[in-house]
């Protein structure tokens, strides 16, 4: 199958493309220079839309158990958004945790063409994949978590060598057939079933003794020296804490030059300034982040409205559980592996603590510098639903509007917020490096999040036009490699997504090591816990895709 | 087919019956005979060992080509107005060809045991929990809460694997472990610790039930009672119970819902979990619902994330619709609202319910019947027959199933899409 995309305007940070007039050239599924004056079997008239690659959401929770606790949670957060079987696609349910079908159509939708799920526990990854792989029109990938799990703080508190401990991180990666690791409030799962109910960066952790910080540069250095291509995924100590603005500052300077990704950042970036002992910490974040050319991050944006958080984080959850809006909410102990809490929660405009954090994620976005280590995420379903990423993208690029809407919130939190002051507006290609090229790289993606030849064509083609939600909303055109998966904002084709991955090496030693393990204290055997391929691609929908570790290369 | 001469032998077998999905399993297959050879039980023994009977789809009684029994029980369904899918009983993939053809037709999925499903799902809907799994249970219980059930009538190794182990992660003897037995008695001994200890058993008449764990949640609270007993067990006994809880680092509460057989039972599982709940605020203790044999919370889970609902979803107005009292298969037969019925099962060969419409039956080879369903087709089961996935009872663990054997049988996912494409 030949295809051009003619004359369209393209956006392809990757590449150095700004902007300029383009022709695309698609064979089999893929980019290319030219057609070598073949024919194309089609041809796409792009002149005055703005084309990109398509985009990729590198932090959503869109798969694993506490998803589908979170959709068993709310019935009636369903009720009110169902979405009937129509043309090509299968009826389901949305807005906070929609059901799988309904969540990758809606992803396509607004263009997206990959999203990955940061939260993936070892033992529960199967079910995340089963999740992921029932997710139609998108790529997908998990970070797996570790940092709570017994084994790794067993090995840590014994002052295990680093190449035992990486030879543990690897396994787990490839056994969970995962694309990078994720550590949720460090120890913290794992404490708070010790009844302890804090674990600041410095506390040990009262069962091994160990600290949040240790936990940390452990784990970022096993992911390092594994040649692992997506840093450690950090969601950091004191979640949604007054004052953890130092902790996270703390966790910047303590990780020492080692890459380190700290997931949405914004509820992680609160002082405990003014009467009511809560302020923003973006500047002071956006300050350290600027500095450290190591540190990526996603901001977690909130939007005001009814959403679910789900998070391993099940200490902190725990905590913050009274503020459940409607009041119910799960919290669970998993395996001596993890935890997770989900809470439903309503972001209100007119509440002052909302309301700060709504200017504190934006202020984020606004003061680093550079959008190549900064990512757009709502944390999916935590701040809100991925479906709010077109408005999120205008409060980004439109600065009246942002201002508009800055108006209408609490206004004790904005008479607080330097966000009025603030002149910045997103271009469209920092976009395309937030959401296309950035992520691939933050990835290791080589040929995903860009239009240069030999790339995957999954690309995403809108029509300009001065209300950028709107633009963002509905795309003309979505490819999902080279095949025609959207028009108009409509499915016109249902294909299934690849599954990222990589697989880093390690000494065979560890698994016997862990055979044991695993006979004596866990409820599964060893071979029943590793994830097959067949378990991935034998029902003929998604195929696995590994990109290449480059271990030894960066230490 | 395999030759019937050389049996082979499989270790590490995952069971997909017994909800806590043991995966110790020996087992051998010797054409299309299976046996148990260790680590078997009261569930997972006749679940392996029921034997192949039917290989033959049939309609009305005769046997007939596969193709027939797929093109008629389509034409039953392009008839229904209202068909309802019951069963389930089912794993993952066989989950998922039901709810793509269910959405199709516009029918009901129901569950064989969605009624005891459902009265833990109406407690997570509307208060949640705080839960546990069987690991945690393993390596941390310090005091294990049995409310109204028979743990080992319906889960026969439940003890031997998770309570009394040998050893434990956190420097625990296992041994030492307490048990409290709340509103009903055991029916045999895996209770009983390894040195000979009993539980503590608090006996009150079934009726009694939801009295008894609302003055748990009260007590728990801190309520001081003015009544002197509870559903005839004495207060200060039940304040012994919440204040052991209370001292305990690390306390679990269990209970069978399918025990629990009574009108309203959630609100009893809520108040149940709601003690425990308030005991988090000073200690650490959690739930642990049992349940999930014959793959019932794989069916569940699969339905949740493909519709957003657990279970009793209709898809009758074209979009997912939860109800769980107007979408059960018992009651839609008595007032005369289906007008098909499909039954899905491919781990328990237990019959569908007798009724007056077409039926489908897509079961497990060796389902008999007092009325023989207008469409049977004969499936294999996930695990002896086929790979596929089950839940255990903590809904956190899908254990991979592995295929034993090769003895003809098609899969209920094949015969449902089969389906499907001929509608």
């Amino acid at each position: 199958m030949l295809i051009k995309l003619t004359g369209g305007t393209v956006y392809d940070p990757a590449n150095g493309v700004n902007g300029q007039v383009r022709n695309l050239f698609i064979r089999d599924g893929r980019i290319v220079h030219s057609l070598s004056g073949a024919t194309p079997d089609q041809e796409y008239d792009l002149r005055g839309k703005v084309v990109m690659a398509g985009a990729i959401d590198m932090h959503t929770h869109i798969g694993g158990g506490k998803v589908t606790i979170a959709r068993n949670l709310l019935p009636e957060d369903h009720r009110a958004d169902p979405e009937p079987r129509r043309g090509l696609m299968r009826a389901g349910c949305g807005h906070a945790a929609p059901s799988t079908l309904t969540t990758g159509y809606r992803y396509a939708e607004m263009g997206y063409t990959a999203g990955f799920e940061p939260a993936m526990l070892p033992t529960n990854a199967r079910q995340a994949h089963m999740e992921m792989a029932d997710v139609p029109l998108m790529d997908v990938g998990g970070y797996v978590m570790l940092g709570s799990d017994d084994f790794f703080l067993r090995l840590l508190s014994s002052g295990s060598d680093q190449q035992l401990i990486n030879d543990y991180v690897a396994w787990t990666i490839r056994s969970t057939k995962a694309m990078g690791i994720k550590v949720v409030n460090p120890g913290g799962i794992s404490a708070f079933k010790f009844n302890q109910r804090m674990l600041d960066l410095d506390e040990k952790h009262a069962y091994y003794g160990v600290t949040p910080r240790q936990i940390l540069k452990s784990l970022a250095r096993a992911v390092h020296e594994l040649g692992v291509p997506h840093p450690l995924h950090v969601h950091g100590c004191n979640l949604g804490v007054p004052g953890n603005v130092e902790t996270t500052l703390n966790t910047i300077s303590g990780i020492e030059g080692l890459p380190m990704h700290l997931t949405h950042i914004q509820f992680h970036s609160y002082g405990v300034e003014g009467d009511r002992k809560f302020s923003s910490g973006a500047a002071r974040i956006a300050e350290a982040i600027n500095a450290n050319k190591n540190i990526t991050i996603d901001v977690g944006q909130i939007l005001f409205g009814q959403t679910v958080t789900a998070s391993g984080d099940s200490m902190l959850q725990h905590a913050h559980a009274g503020h459940a809006h409607p009041d119910k909410w799960v919290c669970m102990d998993i395996e001596c592996d993890a935890g997770c809490g989900v809470v439903p929660f309503k972001y209100r405009d007119k509440n002052f603590v909302n309301a700060l954090q709504w200017c504190i994620g934006l202020e984020t976005f606004l003061l680093v510098e550079d959008p190549w280590r900064v990512f757009l995420t709502t944390d999916h379903p935590n701040g809100a639903p991925f479906t709010s990423y077109p408005h999120l993208i205008r409060l980004l690029m439109d600065k009246s509007f942002r201002n508009d809407m800055l108006s209408t919130i609490n206004p004790e939190a904005a008479a607080l917020s330097t966000l009025g002051s603030l002149d910045r507006e997103y271009s469209l290609y920092e976009i395309a490096i937030m959401t296309r090229a950035g992520a691939a790289r933050l990835l290791g993606l080589t040929d995903r999040g860009h239009l240069g030849a030999g790339a995957a064509a999954d690309i995403t083609v809108y029509t300009d036009q001065a209300d950028k939600e709107k633009m963002f909303t509905r795309p003309a055109y979505v490819f999902k490699d080279g095949e025609l998966v959207v028009r108009n904002g409509e499915v016109v084709k249902i294909v299934w997504g690849n599954l990222h991955t990589v697989r880093p090496e390690f000494d065979g030693g560890i698994e016997a090591r862990l055979r044991d393990y695993f006979d004596r204290y866990h409820t599964m055997k060893l071979d029943n816990f590793i994830i097959n391929d067949w378990e991935i691609e034998d029902d003929g929908r998604s195929k696995i895709l590994v990109h290449p570790c480059h271990q030894g290369a960066r230490s | 087919m395999t030759d019937n001469i050389s049996a082979k032998v499989w270790d590490n077998v995952p069971s997909p019956f017994c909800g806590i999905a043991s995966d110790d399993l020996k087992i051998e297959v010797s054409g299309s005979g299976v046996r148990v050879l260790a680590n078997g039980d009261a569930v997972t023994i006749p679940g392996f060992e029921q034997p192949v009977t039917d290989t033959a789809p049939r309609i009305a009684g005769k046997q007939v080509s596969l193709d027939e029994a797929v093109q008629r029980a389509a034409a039953i369904l392009k008839e229904a107005r209202l068909p309802v899918f019951s069963g389930f009983g089912t794993d993952v993939n066989d989950t998922r060809a039901a709810l793509a053809l269910i959405d199709k037709v516009g029918g009901v999925f129901d569950q064989a045991r969605a009624g005891s499903g459902v009265r833990n799902l109406l407690v997570l809907a509307d208060s949640g929990w705080i839960a546990t799994t069987l690991g945690e249970l393993k390596n941390r219980v310090e005091v294990l809460l049995v409310f109204g059930s028979d743990i080992e009538a319906a889960f026969p190794r439940f003890f031997e694997r998770f309570v009394w182990n040998k050893e434990t992660l956190f420097g625990q003897d296992p041994a030492k472990r307490e048990v409290i037995y709340l509103g009903r008695a055991p029916s045999g001994d895996a209770a009983v610790s390894p040195d000979g200890r009993r539980p503590q058993v608090i006996e009150c008449a079934p009726q009694h039930l939801p009295e008894l764990a609302a003055a748990l949640s009260a007590l728990a609270r801190g309520a001081s009672l003015q009544a002197e007993t509870a559903g005839g067990v004495p207060v200060a006994v039940l304040e012994g119970v919440v204040d052991r809880l209370k001292r305990s680092g690390y306390s679990v509460v269990t209970w069978v819902a399918g025990q629990l057989d009574f009108p309203h039972a959630d609100l009893t599982v809520q108040q149940v979990c709601q003690a425990v709940t308030v005991l988090n605020k000073e200690t650490r203790a959690a739930v642990l619902p049992l349940g999930g044999q014959d793959g019932d919370r794989t069916a569940s889970q699969v339905c949740a994330w493909l519709t957003g609902y657990p279970t009793r979803v209709s898809f009758a107005r074209g979009f997912p619709e939860y109800d769980p009292y107007l979408n059960d298969t018992a009651r839609l037969l008595k007032e005369g609202e289906a007008d098909a019925l499909v039954w899905v099962s491919s781990f328990s060969a237990a019959a569908p319910p007798a009724a007056e419409i077409p039926a489908v039956v897509i079961g497990r080879s060796g389902m008999r019947f007092d009325k023989e369903p207008e469409v049977f087709i004969p499936v294999g089961v996930p695990g002896i027959d086929h790979a596929g996935h089950t839940y255990r009872c903590d809904t956190v663990v899908a254990m991979p199933l592995y295929p034993l054997r090769d003895c003809g049988l098609t899969s209920a996912a094949s015969v449902l899409a089969a389906i499907e494409r001929s509608l």
